[in-house]
């Protein structure tokens, strides 16, 4: 077996040397009968060329987002990723490091981190960033309960233009610990009174822009009215991209910001691994859940970092952590912070208008097919098409003529009402040819 | 030919005295300055032509001034990234014995596969019918680690070993719940040797942690639990083979006596690479258990993640699986994404996490299954344990051992009763390590003994690499014990930085780079 270096001699040396002669002698505390005698039932080890084999089959009976006019969004999105970024990441001192406990060899680990926290404090406009959480569902999760830390109460609201996804993470999560949550009705067009739920009782208010159905919302007056009954606001978006072209929510005083950070050097995968970032304002640090990455010196007094305030993680406070998590999302962060690096502000700032671009010429387009009506009033990069048939249904249909068009409403909110609705993203890697095909083949379906 | 008169092949004579170097760099170790003190606000190094004038359809949210983020050029961010490289210890570097991490060889066969269009670059929400493939993955994953398990069911979607633990304790509060106990069984029973992950996942659910003391052999004994059994228990959380790294000889006694309790036993299994292919959670009694694909099933540690965490379940637990997971009828597999469209017969207790789960992690984890076999996993986990118990030997008449009386599975356990009176600590011993070209074991956990070292060597070393560790540490220890207090105090001596202030790190927390403030003009 090509992974496995010792030789059948070393094994007998080896078992000599420790005094038993047989590996099944230290597996003595293992309750009678419970050892396994034979190979389980599956097949023997194979060669890197089977393997390949097999794994590339499955892989070519799937739809590349790469391989057609491509236009689904909703929570993650294809971006281009320079290539030097994935061959970064692969060095093996990145690749094969873990957490770094020991920072005098694990500086560059500890670098980036503290590089990645100054590149999300600064895009969100926030004074402080963790070090990741696994995605920006589950750092939504975390932030209502931070909130509930914070303020002492047990009660959160979630927007209607919240990612029903995120929206069932916070239930599930909020139900197995008793706490309340109030979500909100799906709210295609950013109309919802999210102001006249909010009262003493509440801790946060949960609000994303660009939300589910690529409005972008103002987030100032929630905040305002959050802030005057003691709760808190937490922002959330799935396309970090938006923060190249829109207000930050830490110039809208949000307290808490978590977003999906895929878009920025991470690829599709099916869902995952993703990178969650969360970021806060600092008084609340210490509620904070996850990594943080702090500067110091060394004996030498030289400037280095370290994983820091870990008096609120579960290695040292158990019970009264702020959060279970440990491994987060590492190279997902790497990734993250060199395609981040590279575009700078300057080139986010281009990626995001030429994302907006795009976007609004495919919205212009699409008004003009019969049957199909752009219901945003403002968007980024996604937007929400009202369909004269089941969009679930033109979906298939524009899959079939090989168009990825949109994600159906109804595949995230079965059964309310909303089967006439598509969300349709449009990044950078669209062409006019592929908004072309789309709206064409969109005009035959409908 | 060249010209070579004048070229030395030898070091001039004269004093061998050695330098500081002007520039603090020490040859291929250079001071790297952050981000923000090399790059430019009108940096990029990425090139995107500017779009054809449009009209805006940001509204009033377009973003007003600067971000305030520096861009570097590609050959700088190159660089930049290159020099962070070296300054970092990963398993190719060397032996990485990090006790309960589990750092074995990461195979680049399975970061190609990882990378393969139909895997990376299809969407978790593009239309089903253009994924099977995908499916294909999760069930072959699947089928793998119900094998493996021999357990009847698995949900895939959590995202590491926490998120696993948190996912097996929802399921398991949800079928409390489905009895009608809910009020009444809120408490954990976690051993004291625990991961801190157990009882803060308890916690996260809003169960109480009752602790579970550990036995002087390091491991829980079944009278021990009965005693703290009654109609207020939920659940245990026992890892196993446990963070000593011991099989729990009473395990299936105790998943017996939680049984009769109406209780559930959930089962740690961050340590399941012990034991893959020697014998079976479900012949134990497990209810739930995790796994850490980033462990047991080798996908890269990524300097502190991405993982995945899927969770085998029991009979009793599974009809509670979240969503989403995938269900084959008339051989036709269907994702199920909402409660409402579960078959018949089950209650799913809500959804873990946006999309499907770490589909990159399942790739990989897959190929590491496939390449191994069902003989190549149980030689890997013989040879885990072998490794161990070998350097254990190698050791034990020089380090002390708190529980001999038990064979040690994957890792090694030592505490620092040896290093008494020497003046050196188990970090100090750990950083002198470093100094010797390894990565430091686990230190300080488990918390039930003294100075913990948890050493894992994993099934990736050869007997040569296992032979000059063994060798290291003895002459290490010999040391430490003959007064050269100095090696280990102010260690590390050689590493890239030296020994760093955690503590003025967490009293004067700086957590992001800030602009220096304008150097101030002489006093007059
Ligand atoms: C025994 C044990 N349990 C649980 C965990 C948590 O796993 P993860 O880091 O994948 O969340 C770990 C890993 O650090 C562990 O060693």
């Amino acid at each position: 077996m090509r992974y496995l270096p010792l030789t059948e001699t070393d094994r007998e040396d080896m078992l000599a040397r420790i005094g038993v002669t047989d590996v099944d002698a230290l597996f003595s505390d293992v309750p009678n009968g419970k050892l396994l005698k034979e190979p389980l039932d599956l097949p023997r080890a194979k060669g890197e060329l089977e393997v390949e084999r097999i794994l590339g089959r499955m892989s070519a009976k799937n739809t590349a987002a790469g391989s057609v006019p491509f236009f689904v969004g909703a929570g993650a999105y294809k971006h281009h990723v320079p290539a030097t970024v994935d061959h970064l990441i692969q060095r093996s001192e990145f690749l094969t490091s873990y957490t770094p406990y020991q920072p005098e060899i694990a500086q560059g680990t500890l670098q980036y981190l503290f590089e990645f926290q100054t590149q999300v404090a600064a895009l969100t406009g926030m004074e402080v960033a963790n070090a990741s959480m696994y995605d920006g569902s589950t750092g939504t999760a975390e932030a209502v309960l931070m909130a509930h830390r914070v303020t002492k109460r047990r009660k959160a609201v979630l927007s209607g233009g919240l990612h029903p996804h995120y929206i069932q993470v916070v239930e599930t999560l909020s139900e197995m610990a008793n706490d309340e949550v109030v979500a909100l009705k799906p709210d295609v067009r950013a109309t919802e009174d999210i102001l006249a739920a909010i009262d003493d009782s509440v801790s946060c208010v949960v609000v994303q822009s660009p939300d589910v159905f690529g409005n972008l919302r103002d987030l100032k007056p929630i905040a305002e009215k959050a802030h005057a009954h003691g709760a808190l606001l937490i922002a959330v978006f799935t396309e970090v991209v938006s923060l190249g072209a829109v207000v930050p929510p830490g110039a809208q005083d949000a307290d808490i910001v978590v977003g999906e950070g895929q878009s920025i050097g991470n690829a599709l995968n099916f869902g995952g691994p993703y990178v969650g970032l969360f970021a806060a304002k600092s008084k609340y640090i210490r509620q904070m859940p996850g990594r943080l990455c702090g500067e110091t010196v060394d004996a030498d007094g030289r400037r280095g970092f370290v994983l820091t305030l870990s008096t609120r993680e579960q290695h040292i406070r158990r019970d009264k952590a702020t959060s279970n998590i440990c491994t987060n999302s590492g190279l997902c962060v790497l990734a993250f912070t060199i395609h981040m690096t590279l575009l700078g502000q300057a080139g986010l700032t281009r990626l995001a208008e030429v994302n907006h671009a795009n976007a609004v010429k495919l919205a212009d387009a699409l008004s003009g097919v019969k049957g199909a009506e752009v219901l945003n009033e403002s968007f980024f990069n996604e937007f929400t098409v009202k369909l004269a048939k089941p969009a679930a249904e033109v979906a298939e249909a524009l899959a079939a003529k090989g168009i990825l068009a949109g994600v159906p409403v109804s595949r995230l909110l079965p059964g309310a009402g909303l089967d006439d609705l598509l969300v349709v993203a449009n990044t950078e890697v669209n062409t006019d040819e592929d908004r072309a095909a789309f709206v064409a083949a969109l005009a035959e379906v409908l | 030919m060249l010209n070579r008169q004048g070229r030395p092949t030898q070091a001039g004579e004269g004093e061998s005295q050695r330098h500081e170097t002007f520039t603090g760099n020490k040859a291929l170790q250079q001071i790297e300055p952050l981000i923000f003190e090399i790059g430019h606000h009108e940096t990029t190094g990425v090139d995107i032509d500017k779009p054809a004038p449009f009209k805006s359809r940001l509204g009033k949210h377009a973003r007003q001034g600067e971000i305030g983020l520096p861009g570097l050029s590609e050959p700088e961010a190159m660089r930049h990234y290159v020099r962070l490289s070296q300054k970092n210890y990963g398993i190719d570097t060397g032996l990485f014995p990090l006790g309960s991490c589990t750092m074995k060889h990461n195979a680049r066969l399975n970061e190609k596969v990882a990378r393969l269009p139909g895997f990376s670059d299809v969407h978790p929400l593009q239309p089903v019918s253009t994924v099977p493939g995908a499916l294909d993955v999760m069930l072959e994953l699947a089928r793998y680690l119900m094998t493996l398990t021999g357990m009847p069911a698995v949900a895939l979607s959590p995202k590491a070993g926490a998120h696993g633990e948190a996912c097996g304790m929802m399921a398991i509060k949800a079928a409390i719940a489905a009895k009608g106990e809910g009020a009444t069984r809120n408490v954990v029973l976690v051993p004291e040797s625990a991961h801190g992950t157990n009882p803060a996942t308890a916690a996260l659910i809003g169960f109480s942690v009752k602790a579970v003391p550990a036995r002087p052999d390091g491991t829980v004994a079944v009278e021990d639990v009965k005693a703290l059994l009654g109609p207020d228990v939920a659940a245990i959380m026992l890892t196993n083979p446990n963070t000593c790294g011991i099989f729990e000889p009473q395990i299936v006694e105790i998943a017996a006596a939680m049984h009769e309790a109406g209780a559930y036993f959930y089962c740690d299994g961050a340590n399941f690479n012990a034991i893959v292919g020697k014998a079976r959670p479900g012949d134990l009694g497990v209810d739930a258990m995790h796994i850490n694909l980033h462990k047991t099933f080798s996908t890269p540690h990524g300097g502190g993640g991405p993982g995945a965490g899927p969770v085998v379940l029991s009979e009793r637990l599974a009809p509670y699986a979240p969503v989403p997971f995938i269900y084959v009828e008339g051989g036709k597999a269907r994702l199920v994404e909402h409660k409402a469209d579960a078959p018949e017969g089950n209650d799913p207790f809500g959804r873990m996490t946006a999309f499907h789960g770490q589909m990159g992690m399942y790739v990989r984890a897959l190929a590491y299954m496939l390449s191994h076999g069902a003989d190549g996993m149980k030689q890997a986990s013989e040879d885990a344990v072998l490794n161990a118990n070998y350097i254990r030997a190698g050791l034990a008449d020089l380090m002390s051992l708190p529980f001999p009386d038990h064979p040690s599975m994957h890792e090694a356990l030592f505490d620092d009763d040896w290093l008494k009176g020497t003046g050196v600590t188990t970090l100090d011993f750990a950083k002198a390590m470093i100094d010797e070209g390894y990565h430091p074991m686990t230190v300080y956990f488990p918390l039930v003994v003294h100075g913990a070292m948890l050493i894992e060597p994993t099934e990736s070393e050869s007997k040569a690499s296992l032979d000059l560790f063994i060798a290291t540490l003895r002459d290490l220890a010999i040391a430490a014990k003959g007064n050269d207090k100095s090696r280990f105090t102010a260690a590390p001596h050689h590493a890239p930085m030296r020994r760093l202030d955690e503590t003025r790190a967490a009293r004067q927390p700086v957590l992001k780079w800030e602009k220096p403030a304008p150097v101030k003009e002489a006093a007059e």
